[in-house]
């Protein structure tokens, strides 16, 4: 591939991809040149995959044709647009209008009314979109698109993933070509350095100080390494990035390849993510094809080529030493550092590992520069960051903020808030190796150092939302058994440290708490923050310890007056059925499995609770709101 | 190491032919035993002692280490899995909307605890820590099947429904 050949795909494919990207006039005006009236977005993430776009695709496909649409109309499926909540999505171009929760009848008659008869099918549209008779927004003018800045997901709800010449369209590889053909190593590195870019897995250390250390490593075999073992529960960050962009991880590899002196890289992604895989594993024959990957890249000499290995369902392989044990087809546990992987990691050889994030704004700092990057977010956090929104908030999804924006911008703007008309109460960022930003913290701009200044962490960038019916100790509980469950076994104050904080959260959520065990969670977190061998374990106690700093009058209630006030721990509660509001209707006596519930039709009903297994089948059935927990 | 209660191997020539064959393709691969074990499981479904032993005997390490490996990671099971394969996620997003009530629910129905397959071999549980559904919490997969959204009445009619289909098992 020479950069005529890449810009002649560039320039065939420009117009199409555009019109994705740019508002109505612009878009109609672009739209002309493409040879095709409109063009339809299919999400094929796993999210609208799991709601079935699959069969809306099938659908929508068959229709088209049916109505001998198909060859002026294109359909395109992409990776995630991020409103995961509302799937599965569809746009059409080049409107941006926003069909959310569609379904095959739906799409039918969509095809019909829309695409051949051109009237808009408004109450299949996404509410917010439609503002009056007159009026539909685009998808880009939405609250939840209009605050976020999308750098390592540009290109996600935007191409085909599975077609390279759509990334060409977008810049693609014409940052490989530059690095490898006017750049020298020291170059890329100090371009990387000097845009302030932090590591995105968590640690937030900076990228371009990793790859000088690997680059002075002396060694003639250096690997470059893409950590996509993506385990915090509730984080989708990088599985959206490989399914909706994976060639710029594959570019962004290559540049980390040529910057250190490697000639192999691999990635070593989850094997719970199909998707991701399937579009890696294109990808990469793609850019096999065109000569992206291969020997003599761009007639410059360099040699580049990356393989995929599977990880296994173990949440330390994460940990980077352990990440690398797990390649070497060990058991993935974590190693002692200093060496660090870039004097020695994979195989014995000097390494740089990055994760998806990472690597997806490399391209872009290439091409744009480190001052542009540099120019947005905070201090001592530069760029964006994803966020994968999840929990108790409107719109779960996918989004992406600069750094310094506020958590409340991030809730009540973007999230559109707490469902159900419930109170926030906190966030949770980091997952089991981080902490909850609590309400009067809701004005803290988020980057690495601030979270961490309120007992927080940046982590991968999982950020769920809990609003006053979730119990805090419950939710350390959570984590604790998560990480029971994941340490690795190899160092004593992990494996055992977590086992006995998760006695002693268990014993409190019984209502069996004592009044010292508040110390003695106190002391062993400290404990196994200092001993633990790696992250996980030094990280494990900070779920409770940041719950007790924020809500240590939760843990009080469950230990001293045996009350859970959010309602949520069994020992703590019964089930009482509201005379006033029962109307009689038998159903939660009919329904109960414990046969606690007696009384006679059209009279209010009365628990026993020396019977009741507090399972809560009543009080999700009854449709009168009568039964409460107390 | 092999549990009583587990039913005896029934290998045939032909996953053992297979087995063989992608031995033989990654023995030289660097770090060869994971992709390996993930070709095997694909193959015969589980890992059974016996298939583990192959593979220690194809890429010449010792039982212990296979042993080891296939111990340590979740998505390795040593245990057959049952026709139907439930797994209900745990994963944070799925927990805080009740997803501990959907397993309950199923555990309860089919009479088996999480990582468990019922005697007749229809049906496996496990959970899961995120499918990436997030969406649509709490989520359950059966085989191939996402169900999104779920309450434990949900739960119940939608394992009634195979339940029945299998002839009305249990």
């Amino acid at each position: 591939m020479t950069i005529e050949e890449l810009n002649k795909i560039k320039n065939e494919y420009e117009d199409l991809v555009k019109v994705r990207k740019v508002v109505k006039e612009k878009a109609e005006e672009l739209a002309k040149n493409t040879g095709y009236r409109k063009q339809i977005l299919v999400c094929g993430g796993t999210g609208c995959t799991s709601s079935g776009s699959k069969k809306v695709l099938k659908t929508l496909e068959e229709s088209l044709k049916k109505y001998g649409l198909d060859k002026e109309i294109l359909v395109v499926r992409t990776g995630c647009f991020g409103l995961c909540s509302l799937g599965p999505i569809m746009i059409v171009y080049p409107e941006g209008y926003f069909y959310a929760q569609t379904n095959p009848e739906g799409v039918k008659r969509i095809v019909k009314e829309h695409l051949r008869d051109g009237v808009v099918c408004r109450d299949l549209l996404y509410q917010e979109t439609v503002i009056d008779d007159n009026t539909i927004i685009s998808l880009s003018e939405t609250n939840f698109y209009k605050k976020q800045l999308r750098i390592a997901l540009r290109n996600c709800g935007v191409i085909d993933p599975e077609n390279i010449d759509e990334y060409i369209a977008t810049d693609g590889y014409q940052a490989l070509y530059k690095v490898l053909t006017s750049m020298t190593p020291d170059e890329v590195i100090q371009e990387v350095l000097d845009s302030g870019l932090r590591g995105r897995g968590g640690g937030g250390f900076p990228t371009g100080r990793k790859w000088m250390f690997a680059k002075a490593s002396q060694g003639d075999i250096k690997y470059v390494a893409c950590n996509a073992d993506e385990g915090d529960p509730g984080a989708f960050m990088d599985r959206s990035i490989l399914e909706g962009d994976p060639q710029c991880i594959i570019e962004a590899m290559a540049i980390a390849a040529y910057a250190i002196g490697a000639q192999r890289g691999f990635v070593y992604v989850r094997a719970e993510y199909p998707i991701a895989v399937q579009r890696l594993t294109i990808a990469l024959e793609q850019a096999r094809e065109r000569g992206f990957l291969g020997e003599n890249i761009f007639g410059s000499g360099f040699n580049f080529d990356i393989e995929i290995r599977l990880g296994a369902g173990a949440f330390v392989c994460g940990e980077e030493t352990a990440l690398m044990t797990s390649i070497e087809g060990n058991r993935g546990e974590p190693r002692p550092r200093p060496p660090f992987p870039a004097v020695k990691g994979l195989f014995g050889k000097p390494t740089v590992l990055n994760n998806v994030e990472t690597y997806a704004n490399i391209a872009q700092i290439i091409l744009n520069g480190s001052k542009w990057y540099a120019s947005m977010g905070t201090a001592t956090s530069k760029g964006t960051k994803v966020f994968a929104l999840g929990g108790k908030i409107t719109n779960v999804g996918l989004v992406e903020i600069p750094m310094g924006t506020t958590l409340r911008e991030i809730i009540e703007e973007i999230g559109g808030g707490i469902p159900n008309g419930k109170k926030f109460k906190a966030a949770q960022t980091g997952g089991p190796s981080g902490g909850c930003i609590p309400a009067e913290h809701i004005d803290t701009p988020i980057d690495y150092d601030s979270l961490i200044a309120i007992g927080s962490m940046m982590g991968s960038g999982g950020m769920i939302i809990l609003d006053e019916d979730s119990c805090m100790v419950d939710i350390a509980k959570f984590y604790l058994e998560f990480t029971v469950d994941e340490s690795c076994g190899k160092c004593t104050p992990c494996r055992v440290g977590t086992r006995r904080l998760l006695e002693i959260l268990t014993k409190i959520t019984e209502g069996k708490g004592e009044p010292e065990d508040i110390d003695k969670i106190d002391e062993l977190s400290k404990h196994m923050q200092c001993s633990s061998l790696c992250a996980l374990g030094q990280t494990a106690p900070n779920p409770i310890l940041s719950t007790m700093k924020f809500f240590r009058q939760e843990y009080i209630d469950h230990i001293y007056n045996k009350t859970c006030a959010a309602g949520v721990c069994k020992s703590l509660i019964r089930y009482e059925i509201m005379p006033e509001k029962c109307k009689g209707c038998t159903l939660c006596a009919r329904n109960c499995p414990a046969g606690a519930i007696t009384g006679t039709v059209r009279n209010p009903h009365v628990i026993d609770t020396t019977k009741c297994i507090k399972c809560g089948v009543c009080m999700s059935n009854c449709k009168f709101g009568a039964i409460r927990t107390v | 190491m092999a549990d009583k209660s587990l039913p005896s191997f029934k290998g045939t020539q032909e996953q053992e032919q297979k087995l063989l064959a992608v031995i033989e393709k990654n023995k030289d691969l660097p770090g060869a035993l994971l992709p390996v074990l993930h070709e095997a499981q694909e193959i015969y479904g589980y890992l059974p002692i016996e298939v583990q032993q192959m593979v220690a005997d194809g890429l010449n390490i010792s039982l212990s280490e296979v042993y080891g490996v296939a111990t340590f990671y979740t998505r390795f099971s040593l245990n057959p899995k049952g026709k139907h394969q439930i797994s209900v996620c745990l994963g944070t997003a799925c927990y805080v909307k009740g997803s501990g009530k959907i397993l309950e629910e199923v555990e309860q129905m089919l009479g088996i605890k999480s990582g468990e397959c019922t005697p007749d071999g229809l049906f496996s549980i496990d959970s899961c820590r995120c499918v990436g559904a997030c969406g649509l919490a709490p989520v359950m997969t059966i085989d191939e099947n996402v169900y999104g959204k779920l309450t434990p009445a949900e739960v119940h009619k939608i394992i009634a429904d195979y339940m029945e289909r299998e002839g009305g098992s249990k």
